[in-house]
């Protein structure tokens, strides 16, 4: 892909209009999870520290074979295991899911963001942090409804992952998807990596025993640049708390939509209504009783 | 591997027992998911635990650790009663329809096998053979003076075996294989393994599948690592696993074979190249004190043809006289002459067993008064971390080469050790700097036999030295000392041919030369007419000669660095066929062929039994047998001929039993119980364990029961996030997995009140180690014979030296020092899987 796929279509807490805003999306980048052939290996958790010079840093003991309990502003991807127990036939099943960012096509990090061109979202579908337009509000890790966005303390940024912006505009694939060895991760347009998701779930439900199988592409958030292959498509939360809806939070939709223009048109309508008062009724006149309330002249 | 890493795309079926290779081997495993995401092939895990590789499979059985036999015994007898054989294979292709002579008896109830002397603890295998006509016995051979009286040898295979193709005889291999079997009915299977009946129905349904209704064209194949070697069965198990695909007709075809999934990148390397004590390279057998001379040697390691009349046999290891006059000839060069018969004097013969556990018993005994340990760390790898330690102690020095401080070179302060028992130790400990893997070249040989060179990728640090600069370096040293100083018997260092360019730092790659061999005179192939200078590198085995005019140091190899070059650095991707051969990336012996034993891919006529998946085929035009893969057979032996595909057999037939001395303790697999086991063997119980397995007896080797408070089985394995002892040095790994636990069943938590963190202490009968409990519902509590009985499981990666240890996280204890010196009878592979340990609370 060219660089010219890294045209921006949205920008967090921005006047006026955006470049890409009314672009017709000819190419949507998309990595495709099959959950059902990924052994939890962490090959992609190490990927992504590497390929992102990001510092190894310490874990404790979590009674499971997960390395940390979520993503941290440092740790941007990671597997999250699940012990589940089918009720169909008690059966045991060992759920892994790669955990990252979703890169929703309406993400809610984006809407709740007030800081301009500190999240924006390029045409092909990646919503990138810049930190440097970070406020460090914390109102993207509000607005996200997978719990993605990670703050590091000491300068009050947020951190996700970028989708490898750096990788996929030159060209290449995201840098857990090259780690992966067994093919589990695939990466491409969205279209092909629909196709491949439903095949390969329709193939479980055909000759795996699971006739929920299906793929995890939330419309609540306009799809997502990031599907998921389930075992059990009915039952997202088994997958390490998946969520079964995810959308943008109403407090936020509220807050940046109507809100937000009532809010302006409180706050123009006040301004003006004080004009108005002045041409109407003048400064506010002096009175005896306000220079001297009940006593001798000063 | 019978076959290799990228054909197992090409399997309908997977078996994976006794390994855990989603874990542990995750980019091979690619191959796996590829069969099952491309042609829907099924997959069975059967493990102590649920493990990652049960995660993704289609079918899951909890068995108890170390009665793999049993199970896979419950599937040989449910293959046999279901007629899911594939019957043209069995009767052609193996010993099947062969007959045994009168005298065999199987184990039935006494548990031991015809011949078994128990005043002795040992067998005489004279029984364990096919009828015909035998030789009359020779004399005994003569004692030599000062060595002990040989043992008489055992008597050859009859030169004409007789068989019954109808399979009717009672004797016959096939009708004494139902029988044996017949006692692993699946409520036995369930008895002993702990698997409950529908599901291990389920397994067995499943897995021969493959062959319902007399179907031949699908394949299933046998995955496995140490979860199968790593007991006093372990030999045995493999072998079950064998005679199961014979039955099924899965060896020699793609997707198919039993394949043993290596650990170390190079170990099946040290394997061919013989780091073992009973092997020359190429798995030539060693000279012992009995052989009495050269020829004597040659005679007992070279087979003889023993076949039905009818049919043919290649009987490759015929050429041995070949392979082991060229292995001396690389060996000592000029100075291996006709005269003196190739100086076969220089070889040390092998007069008792030197294998691992023995040493470090020899050291503790003071008879091992050093050692150099290369990047191997003795004191975590156990068994009885403890003894092992307590060995150290007595030796006078040890050099330890290695990339980082570990266990074994800091035994001397290992934890216990107080400050005066440290100034008794008068070993002398040296550790060098070597280089790490990616600092070094040379060839690695992958599970699937194949040779890929590999470039240094960074230059080694500081003053680091190559493991071959350090060997040739004390060599040399040694040589000189011998020239000076004479000795004993100079001549076999002296004489050893070291003709490198830079002789203390010996180019790999004049090495792997060397290995592949070449000839010292002008050679013609008689057949295809390819000519050959004197010095000219031979261009594989078949080049070979007894009569001393070629040399080659390990003829498995050879072929590997012809003239052509070196052909283990060859990177062409190119598969015309579709089935992952790779003809033309890097170099797989033997002959670089990619699935051994591959005739047998084809029915009667030479014809594949599976059209879709073509590896080799007899063209009658040519009148040889061609293919995708290269043909493992005599090239222009016409299937009428009737030659068998098992070349390497004397018999030419793969061997559903194995008749003399193939294996020490029995020609089929019985179960026999763990050295500690919760419960006495259900199938014979008279004989609860292996009568032949070594039990060490030591002041610190002791052994426990049920009765002595050991109730749990315990099991040992790695995690994908850590290298052995390695990783914990590593800040990335210990990010990903930062310290040790144990795995327990969430209802033996719950019995005993522990939660998931909580510290406890496991003690076996020879030490003890303490970690964090990580309670799972991957263990499920197991009913063996009525008895409620728990696994618990421990990997093993951590000890008293590394990042978490030297923070002060860790209890510092090796989880070698609960495993038993008890090693297997043929491969002396210790148990370090599958002994009784208790568990509490710290």
């Amino acid at each position: 892909m060219s660089q010219a796929t890294l045209r921006v279509q949205k920008i967090s807490g921005h006047a006026g209009s955006v470049p890409g805003e009314d672009t017709q999306r000819e190419y949507t980048v998309c990595k495709l999870i099959d959950t059902t052939t990924c052994i939890g290996c962490k090959a992609c958790e190490v990927a992504c520290m590497e390929w992102n010079d990001l510092p190894f840093g310490e874990t404790v003991f979590g009674n499971s074979y997960q390395t940390m309990p979520e993503t941290r502003w440092n740790y941007w991807n990671l597997i999250l295991f699940n012990e589940h127990v089918r009720e169909e036939d008690g059966s045991l099943m060992w759920l892994m899911r790669k955990n990252q960012c979703m890169h929703c096509a309406e993400p809610g990090c984006l809407a709740a963001c007030p800081a301009d061109g500190a999240i924006i979202q390029y045409t092909n579908g990646i919503v990138d942090f810049q930190q440097a337009n970070c406020i460090g509000c914390g109102y993207c890790i509000t607005g996200c409804p997978f719990d993605i966005p990670k703050m590091n303390p000491k300068n009050n940024r947020v951190f996700k992952c970028t989708l490898c912006t750096d990788r996929v505009s030159e060209g290449l694939e995201p840098a857990c998807i090259k780690s992966c060895p067994t093919g589990c991760l695939h990466f491409g347009s969205k279209e092909d990596m629909l196709d491949l998701a439903g095949k390969r779930a329709k193939q479980l439900r055909d000759h795996s025993n699971f006739p929920h199988a299906g793929v995890y592409d939330p419309p609540g958030v306009g799809g997502t640049g990031v599907i998921y292959v389930l075992h059990d498509a009915s039952k997202p939360e088994i997958y390490g708390g998946l969520p079964r809806d995810p959308h943008v939070p109403w407090t936020v939709k509220l807050w940046k939509g109507p809100l937000k223009w009532l809010g302006n048109v409180a706050m123009v309508g006040g301004l003006i209504g004080l004009f108005v008062h002045y041409l109407r009724f003048g400064p506010k006149a002096r009175e005896d009783e306000d220079i001297n309330p009940g006593g001798a002249k000063s | 591997m019978t076959n290799g890493w990228v054909d197992i795309k090409n399997t309908d079926m997977m078996l994976i027992m006794g390994g855990n290779p989603a874990e542990n081997h995750p980019c091979g495993f690619k191959w796996a998911i590829e069969a099952k995401r491309i042609r829907n092939a099924k997959m069975i895990v059967v493990d102590p635990r649920f493990t990652r590789t049960a995660s993704v499979a289609d079918h899951f059985c909890q068995l108890r650790a170390g009665t793999d036999i049993a199970f896979l015994g419950g599937l040989i007898r449910y293959a046999l009663e279901n007629d899911r054989i594939a019957k043209d294979y069995l009767l052609n292709y193996t010993n099947a329809a062969f007959i045994v002579r009168d005298g065999f008896k199987l184990p039935e109830d006494e548990g031991v096998f015809s011949g078994f002397d128990a005043t002795k603890s040992s067998y005489d295998r004279s029984s364990w053979n096919y009828a015909g006509a035998l030789p009359p016995p020779g004399p005994s051979p003569a004692a030599k003076p000062g060595q002990p009286p040989a043992s008489p040898a055992l008597p050859p295979m009859p030169e004409r075996i007789e068989h019954d193709l109808t399979l009717q005889n009672p004797n016959c291999v096939y009708q004494l294989l139902k029988k044996h079997y017949s006692r692993y009915t699946p409520e036995m299977v369930e008895r002993v393994t702990g698997v409950p009946k529908e599901q291990f129905l389920k397994a067995a349904d499943l897995f021969t599948s493959i062959r319902k209704d007399g179907d031949i064209r699908k394949a299933a194949t046998i995955i496995y690592a140490v979860g199968w070697t790593q007991h006093a069965s372990g030999t045995q198990t493999i072998r079950t696993a064998a005679m199961l695909q014979l039955l099924m007709g899965n060896i020699g075809r793609a997707g198919g074979g039993v394949n043993a999934l290596r650990g170390h990148s190079n170990i099946q390397g040290a394997t061919d190249m013989a780091g073992i004590f009973d092997n020359l390279p190429g798995y030539l057998k060693v000279p012992v004190p009995a052989d009495g001379d050269f020829a004597g040697w040659l005679k007992r390691i070279t087979p003889k043809t023993a076949k039905p009349a009818q049919w043919d046999s290649f009987n490759y290891w015929s050429n041995t006289p070949k392979f082991a006059v060229s292995f001396l000839k690389a060996m000592y060069g000029d100075a291996a002459t006709k005269q003196n018969d190739w100086a076969f004097d220089y070889l040390p013969k092998v007069d008792r067993n030197y294998s691992w556990v023995q040493l470090w018993d020899n050291m503790y005994n003071g008879v091992v008064k050093g050692m150099l340990a290369f990047g191997m760390n003795g004191v975590a790898i156990g068994p009885d971390t403890k003894k092992n330690i307590n060995a150290l102690k007595k030796a006078d020095w040890l050099v330890v080469g290695e990339i980082y401080p570990d266990e074994t070179s800091e035994f001397w302060r290992s934890p216990g050790i107080t400050p005066d028992e440290m100034k008794q130790i008068q070993t002398t400990v040296y550790r060098l700097p070597c280089a790490g893997f990616a600092e070094k070249d040379g060839s690695f040989t992958n599970s699937a036999r194949w040779l890929q060179w590999k470039s240094a990728a960074l230059p080694m640090p500081g003053d680091c030295r190559l493991d071959q600069a350090i060997v040739a370096q004390i060599f040399l040293k040694i040589r000189d000392l011998y020239k000076k100083d004479g000795g004993k018997f100079p001549d076999p260092i002296l004489k050893l041919t070291w003709n490198y360019t830079d002789p203390s730092n010996p180019s790999l790659a004049e090495v792997l030369k060397e290995i592949n061999g070449k000839t010292f005179v002008d050679a013609e192939d008689p057949a295809t007419k390819v000519q050959l200078k004197a010095g000219q590198q031979v261009p594989g085995f078949a080049w070979l000669k007894d009569d001393g005019s070629t040399s080659c140091g390990n003829w498995i190899y050879s072929g590997s660095y012809t003239e052509a070059g070196n052909l283990t650095m060859r990177r062409d991707a190119g598969d015309p066929s579709g089935l992952g051969i790779h003809q033309n990336w890097a170099w797989s012996w033997p002959a670089n062929r990619r699935v051994l034993y591959n005739r047998a891919s084809c029915d009667l006529n030479g014809k594949p039994w599976d059209s879709s998946r073509r590896q080799v085929w007899w063209n009658d035009a040519q009148q040889k047998w061609v293919g995708n893969d290269v043909p493992d057979f005599k090239a222009d032996s016409k299937p009428a001929d009737h030659m068998g595909p098992f070349i390497m057999n004397p018999e030419g037939v793969g061997r559903i039993f194995a008749p003399l001395g193939a294996l020490a303790d029995g020609p089929f697999p019985t179960h026999y119980e763990p050295t500690e086991s919760p419960v006495e063997n259900l199938l014979h119980p008279k004989q609860t364990h292996n009568p032949i397995a070594k039990v060490f007896k030591s002041p610190d080797d002791s052994y426990g029961s049920v009765k002595d408070g050991y109730t749990v089985v315990c099991t040992t394995y790695r995690l994908t996030e850590h290298y052995h002892y390695w990783t914990k040095n590593n800040p990335m790994n210990v990010q990903l997995v930062p310290e040790p636990f144990i795995e327990i069943a969430a209802e033996m938590a719950d019995e005993m009140g522990i939660r998931g963190g909580e510290t406890l202490r496991v003690t076996s009968a020879r030490g003890h180690y303490i970690a964090k409990a990580m309670v799972t519902k991957r263990i499920k509590a197991m009913m063996i014979d009525g008895k409620k009985i728990y696994q618990i499981g421990i990997p093993i990666h951590w000890g008293y030296r590394g990042i978490a240890e030297d923070e002060g996280k860790t209890a510092k204890t090796p989880a070698n020092s609960l495993s038993p010196s008890v090693i297997d009878p043929n491969a002396y592979t210790p148990e370090f899987k599958g002994f009784l340990v208790e568990v509490e609370k710290a």
